[in-house]
Order: structure tokens, then C-alpha cells, then sequence
């Protein structure tokens, strides 16, 4: 069963003359319980992929199916409730002005939970984080622990898809594995999708069951983990690539 | 000891309850705010002229308005005048207690009005963007492009002269900076990590302008206004000067300056110290910005 379908996918900024394609005829599906990789140097759009699927970036053509029904141009809240995302950078992901708590507390509300109490404590043990950090504002954090509160955050609403945007390159090496582990057991206990976006192939290996190589905008090779390891790839520009992972 | 561990209570790293998290932030600010002499200044000044205005009645050795012009522009220290009187013979000093009430409502009304009209201005105009932004823009830009005094002269010749009046036609002049400082840090803060987080929560435009802009352009709006006030206060005092603020025979200290003019080589105090009044409290409310802005500037501290 695929979570996640996505059919000639384009994405643009700017018009006319400005006009720059970030996405060119992207298509790959992700099933349900998968975790699916998208490599590429910087600029190759696998961020840009993301945010046309949560609706941050609003010029789009194609066809984006979750769980089998195709995504409106304005989603309902429905939606978020069944897709997250975790940002790249923990320092920029949290409101400055805003603690733990209410970080968690605004999402739950949103989302429409009575429970919230109970709620923010279940979360913040979920992602390891103790109740000593709930009421801590994010510059009393480190960035390993904004990281989890974003993850936190992002599962507040029991989503199925988890959208994961380079969740670790802004973090140190020892974070970095820490909080990949914690990402591999949160699926697991969750039964949760995740479509993760990253440039290091050591992370997608280690993470992921197949994923998919971009390179300016179009995905150029979707092969599988063992593919990987193996250093199989059929595409010029992925064997290049791998060949400077090594 | 019990002060000691107040104070380790309010250090905490981990607080424990909402109360005790705020509690503690706004303890650090003070902390840090306490640790700059001069703002500390400003502020004894702005909190003294606050209390000077409630014992107004209370302080003054005389009534501000009775006249007695057979003792008139008496010298400073003169007995039973301190500052002397004016040329009709009313106490200086108990003028400008009283006067600090005018001076005080003047500046609390603008400040109510003129940063809270910027602050919605500039924060819908920058998160909506847009033809909203273009039309409430250039709205702001009508307004920028009058000089202060001649616009604020033009609406109390309009409305009529008195304090409210003035008060209204300093607001009204007072607001476009502050819009152009929300939208400014607005364009900054929407495209940001959090406001996309927040979004694909499916929160409305008015829940993320009001709960997650609005507190970030707020401090650095509360500084922009302190530095203001002293410009604030000298717009009321040269509406009163020109006899369109407040009406004789009321206290207000630019009226005063206004009345002792005509005497300033020969009685040169009568002027005077509705000036240094002015001076003082207008220094103060720079000291106060300067040490607010170190505290609440969120690109300062962190």
C-alpha cells in the first residue's frame, strides 16, 4: 500500500523571466511503513519536494496523493494531522518567545485534543526528554534537545508521514546519532512513514529502505539500501556521488 | 537565606510551572536591566515624576493658578518660591508639579495609541503582502512625508486647540515609523523555520500574527517608543508654545516656556525651568530606551 505517491511533480519560484524550476517532473511513491531517502548535492530541490508537499512553497504542477486522496491546492486541517515535517535547522524551528510547553500545548489545541496536559508530558518522555524540560524556553536548550521538541512537535498530531528535512546536519556528530536512533525507534513504535531529505549517504543507509538521487531538479536514480552498500548504481551521476561518500 | 533561595528559585534553569517560568525570564531582564547604571536613572526620574504627578496636591506649596501680581516675576529662591513666580505671580515650582500630570497623560495616551495603530498596520501589511501591503504602505508613506509639527499644526487648526486635540494630532503623526519597524522585523520573522512549523499546524493568519509575530516586534516597538518620548514631549510643549496644546491657564510646561518668553533677558527663570523640566524627564525617557533596548533587543541578548 503506498502512503505517498507523487506524478510528475514541478515546482517553481518567481515568473517569467525570474522563473527558476527547482522541481522538474519528479515522480516516486513511498509505502506505507517505508522510510524513503532523497540524496542530491545542495540546490538539487529534494527540500524543495517537501515544501511543495506540505504547501509551503505554493507554485506546483502534478499530482501529490497521501494515503490515496490527491492534495488540494489549500489543505484542510485534516492534513496536517496526517503529515508532518521536521526542520533542518533546531535553532530556527523554535520561537524564541515561546517555552516548551506552550510550543506543544499550541499544537495540541490546534489540533483540537482536550487532553493537553497528559499529551505534552506522553510526548516529551517519547522523545526522551524529561518533565524537567518542559517549561524551559529554547535558548535554555541545546541543540540536540530543540531538535527533539521539534520532533515532538511534529508527532503531537499523530501523523502517519513524517516529512524529515536534514533533521540532523545542523546538530554535532555524537548528537547526530542520537538523535537518528531516536527517529529510527519513534517509527517503530509509531508504525510511522518517513520521507527523509538528506546529503549524507551514511544517514540514508543507515535510515532508509530505498531512496531516490536528485541532481537540478530531477531525480535522476531510485535505487534500494543494499543497491547502495553494494555501490551499485547504474546512473553516472550517483556513481559519482558515491564514489565521494566512500 | 529565604533571599537566597528566592533568588536560586528564580535562576533556575528548570523552572518548574508556567508562573515560574515566566517568572524567571522577567527576573533575568530585571537582572540584566539593574546592571546599567544609567537606565537605572532614567528610570528612578520616570518613576519619581510618575509619584510627583499623584501628590501633585499633596507637594505643591501653592496653588498653581492663583495669581498674586503684586509679587510677580520674583527671583528664584525668593521666600515662600523656590523657583520664583511668573509674570502673573503664580508659584513656578507648583505649576510644574502639576504640570507633570499634563505631561504624563500626554505621553501615556500617545504611547497607547501611535505604537499599537504601527504595530497592526505594520504586521498585517507584512504578513499579508500583496495589494494590502501596497495600499497600507503607501498610506504610510503620506503620512512619513509631512513634517511632524506642520501636520499635527494642521489637525488641531481642524479639531480645534486642547490637550486631547494635540494628543490625537501627535498620534496621528507619530504612528508610520512604528508601522515601518513591524514590517520590517514581520518580513524577517515570517519566512522563518517557526512560522512554517506553525502553518503546517494549520493555524489562521490572525492566530500567527497575534501569538507568534506580535511578541517579537513588541519589544523593539516598547524601545522605539522610549526614544521617542522625548520627542513626543517636545512636540506637546512646541503645540503648547505655539498656543495650540494646552490653554492657559493650565500648567503645561511648553505653555509656560511660551508665557515666560517675552520676559526671557530680564527674568531669565521663568522660561527656564519649564525648560529644564522638560529636559530632564525628556533625558530620562532616553536613558530608559537605551537600557530597555539592551534587555528586550531579542539580536542583543541570546
Amino acid at each position: 500500500m503506498t502512503m505517498l505517491s507523487i506524478e510528475k511533480l514541478n515546482v517553481w519560484f518567481g515568473t517569467g523571466r525570474d522563473r527558476v524550476d527547482a522541481v522538474k517532473a519528479a515522480s516516486f511513491d513511498v509505502g506505507a511503513g517505508e522510510s524513503f531517502g532523497l540524496v542530491g548535492e545542495s540546490g538539487s530541490g529534494k527540500s524543495t519536494i517537501l515544501r511543495a508537499i506540505t504547501g509551503l512553497a505554493p507554485t506546483w504542477s502534478g499530482r501529490i496523493t497521501v494515503d490515496g486522496r490527491a492534495i488540494e491546492r489549500t489543505r484542510p486541517r485534516a492534513f496536517y494531522k496526517q503529515v508532518q515535517m521536521v526542520f533542518q535547522d533546531p535553532y530556527a524551528s523554535l520561537h524564541p518567545r515561546h517555552s516548551v510547553d506552550a510550543v506543544l500545548g499550541e499544537t495540541l489545541q490546534l489540533h483540537g485534543f482536550k487532553d493537553i496536559d497528559a499529551r505534552v508530558v506522553r510526548l516529551l518522555d517519547d522523545v526522551g526528554l524529561g518533565q524537567k524540560f518542559r517549561f524551559r524556553y529554547p535558548h535554555q536548550l541545546s541543540g540536540g534537545q530543540r531538535q527533539r521538541v521539534a520532533i515532538a512537535r511534529a508527532l503531537a498530531p499523530e501523523p502517519q508521514l513524517l516529512l524529515l528535512d536534514e533533521p540532523t546536519s545542523a546538530l554535532d556528530v555524537s548528537v547526530q546519532a542520537e538523535i537518528l536512533n531516536l527517529l529510527a525507534d519513534l517509527r517503530q513504535e509509531h508504525g510511522l512513514t518517513y520521507l527523509m531529505v538528506s546529503h549524507d549517504l551514511s544517514v540514508v543507509g543507515h535510515m532508509c529502505d530505498r531512496l531516490a538521487v536528485m541532481k537540478d531538479g530531477e531525480i535522476v536514480e531510485i535505487m534500494n539500501v543494499a543497491a547502495l552498500r553494494a555501490m551499485q548504481a547504474t546512473h553516472p551521476y550517483s556513481q559519482h556521488l558515491l564514489q565521494a561518500s566512500v | 537565606m529565604a533571599e537566597r533561595t528566592l533568588r536560586q528559585w528564580l535562576l533556575t534553569d528548570t523552572p518548574t510551572s508556567r508562573r515560574h517560568a515566566k517568572l524567571s525570564a522577567l527576573y533575568q531582564g530585571w537582572l540584566a536591566f539593574r546592571s546599567n547604571t544609567m537606565a537605572m536613572v532614567g528610570l528612578c526620574i520616570l518613576l519619581a515624576l510618575v509619584l510627583i504627578a499623584m501628590a501633585a496636591p499633596l507637594l505643591a506649596p501653592h496653588d498653581p493658578f492663583v495669581q498674586n501680581l503684586g509679587n510677580r516675576l520674583a527671583p528664584l529662591g525668593s521666600e515662600g518660591h523656590l523657583l520664583g513666580t511668573d509674570s502673573l505671580g503664580r508659584d513656578i515650582l507648583s505649576r510644574l508639579i502639576y504640570g507633570a500630570r499634563i505631561t504624563l497623560y500626554i505621553v501615556a495616551l500617545v504611547a497607547l495609541i501611535a505604537p499599537v495603530v504601527g504595530l497592526l498596520v505594520g504586521t498585517v501589511s507584512g504578513y499579508v503582502g500583496g495589494w494590502v501591503d501596497i495600499v497600507l504602505m503607501r498610506i504610510t508613506d503620506i503620512f512619513l512625508a509631512f513634517p511632524r509639527l506642520v501636520l499635527a499644526l494642521a489637525f488641531v487648526a481642524a479639531l480645534g486647540a486642547g490637550i486631547e486635540n494635540a494628543v490625537i494630532a501627535i498620534s496621528l503623526t507619530a504612528w508610520p515609523p512604528y508601522a515601518r519597524i513591524a514590517r520590517a522585523e514581520t518580513l524577517t520573522i515570517r519566512s522563518s523555520d517557526y512560522i512554517s512549523a506553525i502553518k503546517l499546524q494549520g493555524a489562521g493568519g490572525l492566530r500567527i500574527i497575534t501569538k507568534h509575530i506580535w511578541p517579537l516586534c513588541i519589544s523593539s516597538l516598547i524601545v522605539r517608543v522610549t526614544l521617542d518620548m522625548a520627542g513626543i514631549i517636545l512636540a506637546a510643549a512646541g503645540l503648547g508654545f505655539l498656543g495650540l496644546g494646552a490653554q492657559p491657564p493650565s500648567p503645561e510646561w511648553g505653555a509656560m516656556i511660551s508665557e515666560g518668553r517675552r520676559f526671557i533677558l530680564d527674568h531669565w527663570w521663568v522660561a527656564t525651568m519649564p525648560g529644564l523640566a522638560i529636559f530632564i524627564v525628556s533625558l530620562a525617557f532616553n536613558l530608559l530606551g537605551d537600557g530597555l533596548r539592551d534587555v528586550l533587543d531579542p539580536k542583543a541578548g541570546e
